[in-house]
């Protein structure tokens, strides 16, 4: 095909952050291809020098609006890692919920708000608000009840107040936490209602594939989130204090954000990641759901990361039920947080709505905090969308210069970027 | 009457304050039918530069940043600073204390100068600004509030009396008696004492009331065990960029 198409997307929409898609067509010849990253740099653990142990996860939590709760958590366990603090089953089984809040909340929000229009040819939900009302308020419901499962375990939705080192300042009660298993459970069918709403539509994902390796948390006895060792798609697991063997990051010129490759060129982390390891962990209706979309592992689909979210969205909701139940056979006790303050230095590793997430702290005697890295998971997916487009625009680069666009912009949003993160943390 | 034209937009932030607005959930579909909002990047492909009240998250952190945010101001009749970042540089300001090539260089190593940076700073050290709507993250009940106001032409009320009065209302034992500190006596309320009430303290997100009585704050952080690199840090975590701090 003759002729130059020249697309050049400034500060792609329906995205958190600022990023740019520039693709270059040239008589049938992909000559630019570049997925750019161009977010302010916030240096993050600049800040972190010379703060108190009871100041850094207000801070961390501060990296991201939309995954708080997974910053703040990962960070306390980093911290009380270090000070060789050991947390009550009740904390684990409590972080462990709100952890599900978050992955709802922002799966909801992903898929929901900014995924959805997409498949309905609208530019965004607002005029969907008024031609599909009941697609809306359905994704409404979901994410409200997400947000209101954060409200009520860590103190409100965003920079949550009650997690801190070595537990919570103010547990729910039983009333509250029986209500919430109620509503949890009478909103299931709303889960799978925008299951099967994103499953009509699910057609106009491209059917694109490229091999690539997934990394994810993974767990013997349950689909790992809050705990686990580091796994990959290729072979291997490595002890979380290993991270920096996997990310091995790098930076890149036209990006603000480092970049990461393990032993190939490129990994993906997030839901998809997950999915691919530790599929058979999921609750049964999670199952179903990912069955439905002929989700199984290793699905090398990246668009399919939107689905993969879905599913696990009904598994948060499963699991949740089965934490609270858990926690209702005991009683919940008003523990108080106990901290002996000591120097010392560890890594802590969470799987956040899309990835898994490193933060790692040194403290001298006095708990202030000397030395800190985060690795975010946005900065580790940044490689595998830049390799994602160009194998992508290959396989589309003589169709017309709006669907080439579109398709493009579908990739990223597919990962979820999270930008203001992914330029943040990184090493001091 | 033809509905207001309302506009978002975010400098160097976490976002959180844009998603409390979509947090609002089925609210935000009753704010939807009062205006028309024609640019919000994070949530709409659709954009417009015929606004009439802009939204704006986040501080500003590089030179090259300012023309963008002149550039909303003299599009919008109306400026809104929607967070801490925004309304007084926040924890972005942290920065500001350290020397800030040193900064880049331990974040990107060698390849720091190519990461553009200067001190953090609120929008008003940039552009006029009209109204503030404080916190980190902003109160999504407070947003509303001023979202009405708006609306009905009338000025927002926001609270110039500390955290103190609201810790009280809400039947809190003080932190400092629970062998804590707290920002709360020199911080702007609004907040209902959210923080307090969770059991934690008072951080300063809202900022200093318009005549704080900074002296006496770090008086009783002395007293209470504070040093003065510790008395330092707690006026900086938020309100560095203000001269109090300095």
């Amino acid at each position: 095909m003759n002729g130059e198409k020249i697309i050049k997307v400034n500060h792609v929409t329906r995205l958190e952050g600022h990023g740019n898609i520039h693709i270059t067509i040239k008589d049938g010849r992909v000559e630019q291809c570049q997925w750019q990253v161009v977010e302010a740099p916030r240096f993050f653990e600049a800040m972190l020098r010379g703060r108190k142990w009871n100041e850094v996860a207000h801070i961390t939590s501060r990296i991201c609006g939309i995954c708080s709760i997974g910053h703040t958590l990962t960070s306390l366990k980093a911290t009380e890692a270090a000070m060789a603090i050991t947390v009550s089953e009740q904390t684990a089984k409590v972080r462990k919920i709100l952890l599900h809040a978050e992955n709802m909340q922002s799966h909801i929000l992903h898929v929901g708000y900014l995924v959805v229009p997409d498949l309905l040819d609208a530019p965004s939900v607002v005029p969907l608000a008024s031609t599909h009302r009941d697609q809306v308020l359905l994704i409404v419901r979901l994410h409200r009840l997400a947000n209101e499962m954060s409200d009520l375990l860590g103190g409100r939705t965003t920079h949550p107040q009650r997690p801190v080192v070595g537990g919570f300042t103010k547990w729910p009660t039983v009333e509250e936490l029986e209500a919430l298993r109620k509503r949890l459970e009478e909103s299931i069918p709303d889960g799978e209602a925008l299951a099967h709403l994103v499953k009509d539509f699910a057609g106009k994902f491209p059917q694109f594939q490229r091999e690539t390796e997934y990394i994810a948390l993974t767990h013997p006895d349950e689909y790992a989130l809050y705990d686990g060792d580091i796994a990959s798609t290729d072979g291997g697991t490595w002890p979380v204090d290993q991270y920096k063997e996997i990310t091995n990051e790098y930076c890149v010129p036209q990006s603000t954000a480092k970049f990461a490759r393990h032993k190939r060129d490129s990994y993906m982390v997030g839901a998809l990641a997950r999915l691919n390891l530790n599929y058979d962990h999921l609750g049964p209706k999670a199952k179903s759901v990912a069955e439905a979309f002929e989700l199984r592992p290793i699905n090398y689909n990246p668009f399919m990361n939107n689905t993969a979210q879905i599913v696990e969205a009904v598994h948060s909701m499963e699991d949740s039920i089965r934490l609270i139940d858990d926690l209702l056979k005991n009683g919940i006790k008003d523990e108080k947080p106990s901290v002996a303050i000591k120097a010392g230095r560890a890594t802590a590793a969470m799987e956040v709505p899309r990835g898994i997430l490193f933060h790692e702290y040194e403290y001298n005697k006095n708990g202030e905090c000397v030395w800190a890295n985060c690795i975010i998971p946005t900065n580790q997916n940044h490689a595998n969308i830049q390799k994602d487009m160009e194998a992508l625009v290959l396989q589309i680069k003589d169709h017309k210069q709006e669907e080439i666009e579109l398709t493009a912009e579908m990739l990223v949003r597919a990962y979820d970027p999270c930008i203001s993160c992914s330029t943040h943390c990184i090493f001091l | 009457m033809k509905k207001p034209r309302v506009a978002f937009f975010d400098f160097a932030s976490c976002e959180g304050c844009q998603l409390q607005v979509v947090n609002l959930e089925e609210d935000l579909l009753q704010v939807l039918e009062a205006v028309d909002v024609v640019s919000f990047r994070e949530a709409m492909k659709e954009h417009s530069d015929d606004y009439d009240i802009a939204f704006v998250e986040g501080s500003i952190t590089r030179r090259s940043d300012e023309a963008r945010l002149k550039g909303i101001r003299k599009n919008a009749k109306v400026l809104v600073a929607l967070g801490s970042c925004a309304t007084l540089g926040g924890i972005n300001c942290i920065k500001n204390f350290q020397d800030l090539d040193y900064v880049r260089k331990f974040v990107y190593g060698e390849k720091a100068f190519s990461y553009e940076t200067y001190p953090s700073r609120p929008l008003k050290a940039v552009v006029p600004v009209d109204f503030e709507i404080h916190g980190c993250p902003i109160n999504r009940k407070e947003f509303t509030m001023v979202v009405k106001a708006l609306l009905l032409g009338k000025k927002p009320d926001i609270p110039n009396y500390p955290v103190c009065v609201e810790c009280k209302i809400a039947g809190n034992i003080c932190v400092f008696e629970l062998g804590m500190t707290c920002m709360g006596p020199v911080t702007r309320a609004g907040c209902a004492a959210c923080c307090v009430t969770e059991g934690a303290v008072c951080w300063g997100c809202r900022g200093l009331v318009d005549d704080p009585n900074a002296d006496s704050q770090r008086e009783i952080l002395a007293k209470y065990g504070l040093s003065i690199h510790d008395i330092l840090n707690k006026f900086r975590l938020y309100t560095g960029f203000s001269e109090v701090a300095k």
